[in-house]
């Protein structure tokens, strides 16, 4: 194994998940999905920079990151509720008005 | 047959490889929310074994406790909470997918091209250095996370603090008619508010009937 697989598999992770994003027009929370399916792709590819490098500070940021992406996941989500609240959809082609 | 340990670490590889990138494109690809959040735990878990598998052990067992047991949790409550409409058909067989696979597509092509070619001199291309039997993963990433790193531990705790606060003043609502007391105004009450004396002149009932109807 060496860290070229990593790399590839990360890469591929990325770009489903991008291709997801792209496609999504059914559901916000999908959406929020692949963005978690991202940030697990570049979480992997520090992972295998760090170990390969032998330098533990990659680990650190990944660490750092689930954290961030743990606390992003849950206001995001809160977010959600509160959209379906008021607009009884989650559909993304009908949440298509920012009121001031 | 005795299989070698490096054909073993390629078997383990490529098949949790395999079910990672499978597990992903059901997610994106799935009718269901409800599955496609499943799926989401299938992936994490298959991430957690490939990230064992390079003896990153602390982060894999976050990933599992973190994301498979906090988050996902957390999304498939809101997916069964929010009751959302099923779609019709898969959203693969939309007109615009074309171009967003096409994208994808260009995407990932170029991220080979990369790996492959341009930084191929440039990325190491050293075999994994395996760390001996007394090995902690625990204790190398606890003595920079506590020292070095500190100072961005103390703000994460707050950023996760933030979340909290956020999560539940964004979700909480008044419900109508709802009798809670509010007990600061209960306090505050003025007597004269609340008792009004009116002057009026005394009045003379006439008869029994009369004073029963007014």
């Amino acid at each position: 194994m060496s860290l070229q697989h990593y790399l590839i598999v990360s890469a591929i992770l990325f770009v489903i998940s991008m291709a997801g994003i792209f496609v999504n027009r059914r559901n916000v929370l999908v959406v929020l999905m692949s963005l978690e399916l991202m940030l697990l792709a570049v979480n992997t590819n520090l992972i295998a920079f760090s170990k390969y490098l032998n330098d533990v500070q990659g680990q650190v940021f990944v660490f750092f990151i689930l954290t961030v992406a743990a606390a992003e996941a849950a206001i995001g989500l809160a977010i959600l509720v509160v959209l379906f609240r008021n607009k009884k959809t989650l559909e993304v082609k009908e949440i298509n008005e920012l009121e001031g | 047959m005795i299989i070698s340990p490096e054909l073993f670490q390629q078997i383990i590889f490529y098949t949790f490889a395999t079910f990672t990138v499978g597990s992903a494109m059901a997610v994106v690809s799935v009718k269901n929310t409800i599955f496609s959040a499943l799926f989401l735990v299938l992936c994490f878990f298959n991430t957690a074994v490939l990230w064992l598998l390079i003896e990153a052990e602390f982060l894999a067992i976050t990933l599992v406790l973190v994301y498979v047991g906090a988050v996902m949790v957390l999304f498939l409550f809101v997916v069964m909470m929010l009751d959302v409409k099923q779609a019709k058909a898969s959203q693969l067989k939309q007109s615009y997918t074309k171009a967003a696979l096409l994208i994808a597509a260009a995407m990932l092509v170029e991220l080979m091209v990369l790996f492959a070619y341009k930084l191929s001199g440039q990325l190491p291309t050293n075999e994994l250095v395996r760390q001996e039997q007394g090995y902690s993963n625990v204790t190398e990433l606890g003595m920079e996370l506590f020292t070095k790193y500190v100072y961005p531990f103390e703000i994460a705790a707050v950023i996760l603090l933030v979340a909290i606060v956020a999560a539940i003043m964004l979700t909480m609502r008044k419900r109508e008619g709802n009798k809670q007391m509010d007990a600061s105004k209960q306090i505050n009450i003025n007597p004269a508010e609340r008792l009004r004396v009116v002057s009026m002149k005394a009045e003379k009932a006439e008869g029994r009937s009369q004073g029963e109807e007014s």
